[in-house]
């Protein structure tokens, strides 16, 4: 017998004791729980929210982030930069000598590791919990991009891209996508609980809130 | 393994692991606490968090076979492993087939429980742990002790030692003059695993969830390390529990709040990762899906202990335990450790062992793991219950068949006493002039420890005192004939 009619089979001995008429929808989940926790301002929140991550958290509106991100990146002394591909192009435009690194499939995780920077949009932010959330869309770029660099630079915009909780961000996301929530830097807490920032992931996540 | 009080009673005694113990229990339960106050609907979610799982594993069949289409549509496949021995299989195989000899592998109970590792190692195929707590342990040559935070009963000194004296026989050394400040430690493993997370090209993991009605699959994390596995190497390979499914995209609005705040005590933990099948030139290009029953339907069969397959593994029943805390973790000689161990794995595993015997005992039944548990699993009803099939066997299914157990040896003493006491209790003159002679002769009475087979029962609390007169002679007296009854 295969494994999937020895484990199937078993499963259903298992469940003689559920009437046969019975499906799922015979079983009463109660939903009445908050679709959110109403912040007041969903924006601070997830400002005050992402800080509370360790996330460095900045505004500006779309005129003043070419500016902003030109800046952050010079800050860090960064010389390359991952741009994944539908990243809108002005967003880059102030960023005089860093090298543009497209997102590629070619790209060896080695290639991505000698990149200091990367700039990507998001498709949502949840306010409550201070997390975004990347589905690949364009101006996200695959899944490693935000991942290997050890500086992210993810652009919010505000208010259109930002939900209350959690159920409003599954309500807008589509599951077939790859999905990487992030909320704060990679952290650990795994020595006498002490938090430390950075052990596999970008060690420094920066978040640009752009008023449209 | 030995009974859990012989191995409990080392880890008692050691004054440093307890005190590791201690603070790390304490730290996270109170954080955790708060985290789960911000929420005003928190017994709601709860609520729904437990009807979900219930609805689901009442159906189980049909959502198996559900996530199974689903899986396969988005370019996955999928292989059933009734028992431990079969997932091991099924993996070493589909390693060897991709004709790598190095695996990077997500923290995942569930190759814990089926020892994964030391099977691959059989086939030439080397897994290394890359959470930092795995790594730790797996450098350690240790077990893990927790669900969450697996290496809570080493201290930074610890640590710092088993780097120096270890990361050099698997990898890049440990830096010179490493210190035992945590950041250090932290960085010192980065760069011990980056190499092999840019190398990989097989990855193991496992789920915290699979949504049924999509083929997602959900591994939440902290530090990246599972992110690296599950998105840098061409092939993944992730071993499931079969009770890890939830039907819809959904319900995941319910254990995305739930999991969080009851595990790390945060609103939401650094890194989630989901992924259907897989996504072209995104992430690896061939995806696995190994689900696992090793005794999972087994448990199921039982409809009283059923629930322990709601479990989220978030590990706050660990942390408010007051028998883990002074246990520890190694004590309960299985992956799950704590409350949920000492009811998950004799189910899992059966109890014809002396140490799956002893788990249920494992606990003074108090309750706070019921109340902590984000899906109300019922541990103490559970805990009684399997304490009764210890001591008075009857009909279990043990991989998949019906079968009746005796009951477990070590009791008799036990069940005669019991016997004896229903029977006494069955005749009230007998009880009275038994009483009475107690009283006249107590001076007799061994004053902490019985003698004969009654010893073992004293050798973990003391015997109460006889009192000079019976309780009922003394309300007689004092209330007067005729008042009571």
């Amino acid at each position: 017998m295969s494994g999937r009619e020895e484990v199937l089979r078993r499963v259903r001995r298992a469940l003689a004791d559920v009437p046969a008429g019975e499906t799922p929808a015979d079983v009463p989940v109660p939903r009445d729980y908050l679709r959110g926790h109403s912040p007041a301002d969903p924006v601070e929140t997830l400002a005050e929210r992402l800080m509370d991550y360790r996330a460095v958290v900045r505004r500006t509106d779309g005129a003043g982030l070419p500016a902003l991100i030109a800046r952050l990146l010079a800050a860090r002394g960064t010389r390359t930069v991952v741009v994944p591909a539908g990243l809108p192009a002005g967003w880059l435009s102030a960023a005089d000598g860093v090298e543009r690194v497209p997102d590629s499939a070619g790209q060896t995780p080695h290639d991505l590791d000698a990149v200091d920077s990367v700039v990507t949009g998001c498709a949502v932010a949840i306010a409550e919990t201070g997390t975004i959330v990347l589905d690949g869309g364009p101006g996200q770029g695959r899944r490693r991009v935000t991942l290997v660099p050890d500086h992210h630079v993810c652009v919010v915009r505000v208010p259109d891209q930002v939900v209350g909780s959690v159920p409003g961000a599954l309500e807008r996301l589509v599951p077939s996508r790859p999905l990487t929530w992030i909320s704060g830097p990679s952290a650990t807490s795994d020595i006498e609980l002490s938090r430390v920032e950075g052990v596999h992931g970008p060690r420094t996540l920066e978040v640009i809130l752009v008023s449209m | 393994m030995p009974a859990f009080p012989v191995a409990a009673a080392e880890a008692v005694g050691d004054a440093r692991l307890r005190g590791n113990l201690r603070h790390a229990t304490h730290t996270i339960r109170d954080k955790r606490a708060r985290a789960v106050a911000e929420l005003p609907d928190w017994p709601e979610l709860r609520a729904a968090g437990a009807a979900v799982k219930d609805r689901t594993l009442r159906h189980l069949d049909h959502y198996l076979e559900r996530l199974e289409r689903a899986v396969t549509a988005a370019g996955g496949h999928v292989h059933w492993a009734a028992d431990a021995a079969e997932a091991n299989r099924i993996v070493t195989a589909l390693v060897l087939a991709t004709g790598e000899r190095e695996v990077v592998k997500v923290k995942s109970m569930v190759t814990q429980e089926i020892g994964l590792n030391a099977a691959l190692a059989e086939a030439g195929i080397r897994a290394d742990e890359t959470d930092l707590a795995e790594l730790i342990v797996q450098l350690g040559d240790d077990l893990p002790s927790h669900i969450l935070v697996p290496a809570i009963h080493r201290n930074r000194g610890e640590i710092r030692d088993i780097f120096r004296d270890r990361m050099a026989d698997r990898g890049r050394p440990a830096p010179e003059g490493l210190t035992d400040d945590p950041a250090d430690l932290a960085e010192a493993a980065r760069l011990h695993l980056r190499r092999k997370f840019l190398d990989a090209k097989v990855g193991v993991s496992g789920a915290n969830f699979m949504v049924a009605e999509t083929g997602t699959m959900v591994v939440v994390e902290s530090e990246g390390n599972g992110r690296m596995c599950l998105t840098l190497p061409e092939t993944l390979i992730s071993v499931v529990g079969i009770e890890k499914v939830v039907p819809t995209w959904r319900d995941l609005e319910i254990f995305l709040q739930l999991l969080p705040r009851s595990s790390t005590a945060e609103r939401m933990n650094p890194y989630t990762s989901m992924w259907t099948g897989t996504t072209d030139e995104d992430g690896p290009r061939a995806f696995h899906l190994v689900l696992l029953d090793n005794g999972r339907s087994d448990a199921l069969a039982d409809t009283v202990g059923r629930q322990a397959l709601r479990c989220i593994r978030c590990s706050a029943c660990l942390n408010v335990c007051p028998v883990y805390e002074r246990a520890g973790g190694h004590a309960y000689g299985s992956a799950y450790p704590g409350p949920i161990g000492a009811i998950l794995t004799p189910q899992l595993r059966g109890v014809t062992s002396e140490l799956d015997a002893s788990l249920p005992y494992a606990s003074s039944l108090c309750g706070a793991c019921y109340e902590v548990c984000p899906v109300a699993i019922d541990i103490p009803e559970v805990l009684v219950h399997l304490r009764e099939r210890v001591v008075r066997g009857g009909e279990v299914t043990v991989r998949g068949t019906r079968t009746v157990i005796r009951p477990a040896g070590g009791h008799a003493a036990e069940r005669a006493a019991m016997r004896a006491a229903r029977w006494v209790f069955d005749h009230p003159g007998v009880l009275r002039a038994g009483q009475r002679l107690a009283a006249r002769t107590r001076r007799l009475a061994p004053r902490r420890r019985l003698p004969g087979p009654g010893r073992a029962w004293t050798d973990t609390r003391d015997l109460p005192p006889v009192p000079a007169e019976p309780f009922r002679d003394w309300w007689r007296r004092s209330r007067g004939e005729g008042s009571g009854r």
